[in-house]
């Protein structure tokens, strides 16, 4: 009999029950909620008389519309001036302290984007099923977890059950060898396989990320991999656990210690895909021909090399895709066949839940450092993903970097990544963004996105269009 | 959840590849803390020539006359016909409840995004898959003829054209099944309670570190 993949082995760990026609219970390990997808199942809840199955496994954060503002977020919840996100906030403070979840509330430290707190706190490990009310879940597979992204309605069947009615997927490895060249980042690794597969190429499947390139990635740049899994269509992204992940969660707050420690460090090691397994699918990249990316329509499949040029619709033969890069140019005002680095930028974003941890911080200031953003850019966005991020990040000065520059420095939440806040796009603007969707009014009505990753997004604040940062002056 | 059998209605085309759940609702009326009420900015977007805002009302908007869903032949349409991976972005269920709101019983596309799929099940919303070719069809018949309207018929798992043509599609037999009798999942799965508590006691024992983690 043929081995298992890294995603049998989860599976077969969490299933409670296979039914006759397809469908299977599989255990959620961990839960986690932010106010946007969450108010109409607590209701639910409420209506059926329901509680939660298990509270311990739920954990819950404000992020998606909240202020990164820092005179409205230390006013508090009850001064938001928007009212719809006001209540939404409150509802949810409201429900966590009703049915008793433990919730990080909008200024207490721990507070931060559901996919960038869940494993700095440890609340997400390896080996978990990890499931939450927003696509972007798969970022923690990153250390092996079989995360996906739910629906409310999941969500409030995840709180009544602790389990997800589901079918398996199957097994798609994608497999980047080689070595990245420097300046070449995890961001632009996942906008290459997604330029390459397609936004539908992986639906239906769960994606294994293997070969040298991943194993030399650390876990953040994992996370940003296995986050972006979504845009290439599959609802799960992984990576094996290997030392670097054991390392990564020594020590974290919800991590077990002691005897409990070693106990899971034993299982964890054995979450690998075994040698003789099977995949569906199989897709090979080489790492070391990977250079930045840059996106330049409205689906992250439309991206290109910065050393690249804006395809030309009548290039392509296929009609149906001729016709989306006519409308994606027409939308993003840009012509085919002139080149990427000529793309202005009026602001720039630096967050989300793909690249706003430290090393991502990290990478934009070593760009910013001594440096200044161009007079043509409007403003430049800079967005920890959470509290400890923020903290991390001022204890090395990194927020002076940027001030210095002349960026913002701001409170951590979603922010311009879906525009839910006062963080937009205006009609028409460019943004080199180092988020993960630049569909038509992701970042603000009208507002053209570039997906970049954070080294990029900060040379083209430099430089005030895109721009190689391997070559910035 | 609402039970779907039988039902009839007439197709409206959606005629572009890859719609977003950013198209089918903006993230702004994702505030709401309600499930209803979302239909009037269904595609938002492209149904309306200036910027929507939640509460506001709808009736005075200008619309876009160039968007389908806003010409009189298509009004109390209740099929979407669509292009490949429809739905595709987010995990937003406010993108089944906003095309329920408005009106809509059925899809039909070539293909869809697999989280959007899966909402649209919970929501008495269903989603059927035809092929391409098939699917290009139903988008020229639906333009030739102006109240052009199927049948789809969940029991027998066909949808049955104007001229009697009859198109089988697939479905897995618990989502039918739920989907026929207007089934709550939830209670459904407790029924398992004790196949679940099973689990759980047998898990504790390998894995104890799952059982005490957040405080
Ligand atoms: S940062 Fe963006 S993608 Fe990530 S959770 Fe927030 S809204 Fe979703």
């Amino acid at each position: 009999m043929a081995g298992k993949t890294l995603y049998d082995k989860l599976w077969d760990a969490h299933l409670v029950k296979q039914r006759e026609d397809g469908s299977a219970l599989i255990y959620i390990d961990r839960h986690i909620l932010h106010e946007v997808t969450s108010p109409q199942a607590f209701e639910g809840l409420r209506l059926a008389g329901r509680k939660p199955w298990r509270l311990d496994v739920n954990v819950a954060t404000p992020d998606h519309n909240i202020s990164t503002d820092s005179a409205e977020r230390a006013a508090g919840v009850d001064a938001i001036p928007d009212e719809t996100s006001r209540i939404q906030v409150k509802t949810l403070d409201e429900n966590c302290d009703y049915f008793g979840i433990r919730e990080f509330k909008m200024n207490e430290m721990g507070q931060g984007i559901v996919h960038v707190m869940g494993p700095e706190l440890g609340a997400s490990l390896p080996g978990m099923t990890v499931v939450c009310g927003d696509s972007h879940t798969a970022t923690h597979g990153a250390f092996a977890c079989l995360a996906h992204g739910i629906g409310t309605s999941e969500v409030e069947h995840v709180l009544a059950t602790q389990c997800l009615v589901t079918q398996k997927m199957k097994n798609m490895l994608i497999r980047v060898d080689g070595t990245l060249g420097p300046g070449v980042t995890a961001k632009d690794v996942v906008l290459a396989i997604i330029g390459e597969i397609g936004t539908a190429g992986g639906t239906g499947y769960a994606i294994e990320f293997a070969g040298q390139v991943f194993r030399d990635m650390s876990i953040e740049g994992r996370m940003t991999v296995c986050n972006m899994a979504i845009e290439a269509g599959a609802r799960v992204g992984m990576v094996a656990v290997d030392d670097k992940s054991i390392d990564y969660f020594k020590g974290r707050r919800f991590a077990p210690t002691g005897e409990m420690w070693d106990q899971a460090v034993e299982y964890w090691r054995t979450l690998q895909s075994d040698d003789d397994a099977v995949f569906d699918a199989t897709v090979e990249l080489d790492g070391s021909a990977i250079v930045p990316q840059v996106s330049w329509g409205t689906s992250p499949e439309m991206v290109a090399p910065v050393t690249g040029s804006i395809p030309r619709p009548e290039d392509e033969t296929d009609p149906t895709k001729r016709q989306g890069i006519e409308r994606a140019l027409k939308y993003m005002g840009l012509v085919g066949g002139s080149p990427i680095s000529d793309i202005p930028v009026d602001r720039v974003f630096i967050g989300s839940c793909t690249n706003s941890r430290i090393e991502d911080l990290r990478a934009a200031a070593a760009v910013a450092k001594g440096r200044k953003v161009a007079n043509s850019v409007k403003q430049v966005l800079v967005v920890p993903g959470s509290q400890m991020v923020k903290a991390q990040a001022e204890s090395e000065g990194l927020d002076k970097i940027f001030i210095a520059a002349g960026m913002d420095w701001r409170e951590p939440g979603c922010s311009m990544c879906l525009a839910m806040n006062a963080d937009r796009l205006g009609a028409g603007e460019h943004c080199a963004s180092t988020s993960n969707r630049n569909f038509e009014g992701r970042q603000g009505n009208g507002g053209r996105t570039h997906l970049v990753s954070p080294a990029m997004a900060a040379a083209a604040a430099i430089a005030g269009h895109i721009t190689d940062v391997r070559t910035l002056d | 959840m609402r039970a779907f059998t039988v039902h009839t209605g007439l197709v409206a085309p959606m005629d572009r590849a890859n719609v977003d759940t950013d198209m089918i609702i903006p993230k702004q009326f994702l505030k709401s803390i309600k499930r209803s009420g979302f239909g009037p900015n269904l595609f938002d977007e492209l149904r309306y020539l200036d910027e929507g805002q939640p509460g506001q009302d709808c009736a005075n908007r200008p619309l876009n006359p160039e968007f389908p869903l806003n010409w009189p032949r298509y009004e109390g349409a209740s099929v979407l016909l669509a292009r490949e991976n429809f739905g595709c972005g987010s995990s937003r269920e406010h993108a089944p409840w906003a095309l329920d709101d408005y009106g809509f019983r059925a899809i039909i596309a070539p293909s869809y995004a697999d989280i959007f799929f899966n909402n649209c099940f919970k929501n008495g919303l269903l989603p059927i898959v035809f092929e391409e070719n098939i699917v290009d069809d139903l988008f020229k018949e639906a333009e030739i003829a102006e109240g052009y309207e199927l049948i789809v018929d969940l029991p027998r798992q066909v949808v049955v054209k104007p001229s009697g043509e009859e198109l089988p599609f697939e479905i897995d037999e618990f989502r039918k099944h739920c989907l026929l009798e207007g089934l709550d999942e939830i209670g459904l799965t407790l029924k398992e309670t004790d196949a679940i508590r099973g689990y759980e006691s047998q898990r504790e024992k390998t894995c104890p570190w799952l059982f005490h983690a957040i405080k």
